[in-house]
């Protein structure tokens, strides 16, 4: 076994892969989240195509990222909950590197289902066809942001028996930027006008967090272990 | 009803078969992964009855 | 009585009545839907104002009474599984579930394909559709409960539960276009009242839905078997029976 850092990101992303796989439930459960929120707003909001169609983005978006939050548990729980997660901060590869490793499965288990299912989405909530595009690409580079912000607040809550609120707490605020952006992107396309601002902000987000959230969270989960 | 105009379902083609298409590729599924399934549990089942029956 | 009766639902005797059952299963399902594809995709004569685009209605009705007809089987058996503590219903239940699921997605779907011509929409959030929906998340619903649950025994009881609590969604479902001002149309086949439909799409339907049915007892006899043996694998029966699989 070399020490080389790159391999242990490679046997990291493999193992987590795996685990996340043979758990089905922990990456169908945030779609089916995903899929009943959205289905709320047209029942508590009444099914006017207008009026949804207006608010489907953000309707989207907010859910969209409620269940990545919901499913950031699985990044550290349950391998804090088995000592494993003590063993890797302890271990010769640094550890920033395993938790990028970490952080890069849940948005392919988590982030990219999402923005796939979010066309059909788009669909029942009368999204006109040209959005989904729009839609679809500020959840590839907002999703990614989200997995990346979301492990920072996971990783400060990871030791404690009721997190989960406090979880919200810590996180949704973070959130907003990327959520002002994303949403609104794919209105500001849909009003017939450039969007490229918003996506080239959501780009600057997406590199700043991906720079610099790893380390932060690499600190927290030394701080909660 | 000619072969073509039976393909061509008076137009609306696109819906007739996408809809009939779907139903039997998710019905065929409904069957065949059992199928699958039983024998899996089949080679289970002979691995253990034969390591039964050499102790 | 009673003991003969729970004798004959025990999972060895279940096995083997279904094995002689299955081959005249698979043959009627196989001759009806031969009959009854021809039946509605050539015969049936083209709709005035829909011409052939209706013809997804030979899917579409048949599939959406099969994601109910399921359904109530499942949370009978689940039932009879909390009073009577039977194993076999615990079998059959958990078997409906992906095939109801899978009856109910279909129905979804050929209701969205054939609503984009006939309505102009794909979708329309009214009770019918709405509450046809909750059904597919209730099969999921049963299906995560499951297997989410460690102890077998325990994930069979709740997993009957929520399926019983759930067919209050039944009759909303079925008396939806009736309660309420919906999109979908208002029942044209009813036990009681007979059929506003013309004789001859109405006849290829029922032959559909007939052999839908059939296709049904047929997968569920397919998984049902599955399970059973996965359950029963360590016992002498199967091991007498592996000689023969």
């Amino acid at each position: 076994m070399t020490n080389s850092s790159y391999t242990a990101f490679k046997t990291m992303v493999h193992r987590d892969f795996t685990l996340a796989m043979r758990n089905r439930s922990e990456w169908t459960n945030p779609l089916f989240f995903f899929f009943l929120a959205c289905s709320l707003f047209p029942l508590g909001i009444g099914p006017e195509p207008n009026t949804l169609e207006r608010i489907a983005p953000g309707i989207i978006w907010v859910t969209a990222l409620l269940a990545a939050m919901l499913s950031l548990e699985s990044i550290f729980r349950s391998d804090f909950e088995d000592g494993s997660l003590e063993q890797l901060v302890l271990s010769p590869y640094p550890f920033t590197v395993l938790v990028y490793a970490k952080i890069l499965v849940h948005w392919l288990v988590t982030g990219i289902p999402l923005m796939l299912l979010s066309p059909l989405l788009g669909l029942i909530l009368h999204m006109p066809a040209d959005g989904i595009g729009l839609l679809m690409l500020s959840l590839l580079i907002g999703t990614p942001v989200l997995s990346l912000i979301g492990s920072i607040g996971v990783a400060l809550t990871v030791g404690l028996k009721r997190g989960g609120m406090l979880l919200s707490l810590l996180i949704l605020p973070l959130y907003i930027p990327i959520l002002i952006f994303g949403a609104g992107a794919v209105d500001v396309g849909l009003g017939g006008l450039d969007a490229s601002g918003h996506f080239l902000l959501m780009g600057a987000i997406l590199i700043l967090a991906f720079t610099l959230s790893p380390l932060a969270t690499a600190a927290a989960l030394r701080v909660s272990i | 009803m000619s072969l073509n105009e039976f393909f061509n379902m008076g137009g609306y083609a696109f819906h007739v078969w996408t809809s009939y298409g779907l139903t039997f590729v998710i019905m065929a599924l409904l069957i065949i992964l059992p199928m699958q399934k039983k024998k899996q549990l089949t080679r289970r089942i002979r691995k253990t009855s034969r390591r039964r029956s050499e102790t | 009585m009673w003991k003969t009766i729970l004798k004959l639902t025990s999972f060895r005797n279940f096995y083997q009545f279904s094995g002689k059952l299955l081959p005249w299963f698979t043959a009627i399902t196989f001759i009806l839907f031969a009959i009854g594809l021809y039946w509605s995709l050539v015969i049936a004569p083209i709709d005035y104002q829909q011409k052939d685009s209706y013809r997804i209605l030979y899917i579409h009705v048949p599939a959406a009474w099969m994601s109910l007809f399921v359904y109530i089987v499942m949370a009978t058996s689940g039932a009879i599984h909390l009073i009577w503590k039977t194993k076999l219903s615990v079998v059959i239940a958990n078997s409906c579930a992906p095939i109801g699921a899978a009856f109910t997605f279909l129905a979804l779907v050929t209701g969205a394909i054939w609503g984009h011509p006939t309505w102009g929409t794909w979708w329309v959030w009214d009770a019918r559709l709405t509450s046809e929906l909750v059904l597919l998340f209730l099969y999921i619903g049963y299906m995560s409960l499951y297997s989410a649950i460690e102890d077998r025994a325990s994930a069979a009881r709740a997993a009957a539960i929520l399926a019983i609590v759930g067919v209050v969604n039944i009759p909303i479902i079925h008396y939806s276009v009736d309660w309420w001002f919906t999109l979908h149309q208002s029942a044209s086949i009813s036990v009681s009242k007979g059929s506003s439909m013309h004789p001859s799409m109405y006849w290829p339907l029922l032959v559909m839905a007939t052999a839908f049915k059939f296709y049904f007892v047929m997968v569920l006899m397919q998984r049902a078997r599955n399970e059973i043996l996965e359950r029963d694998q360590n016992a002498n029966w199967v091991q007498e029976l592996e000689k023969e699989l």
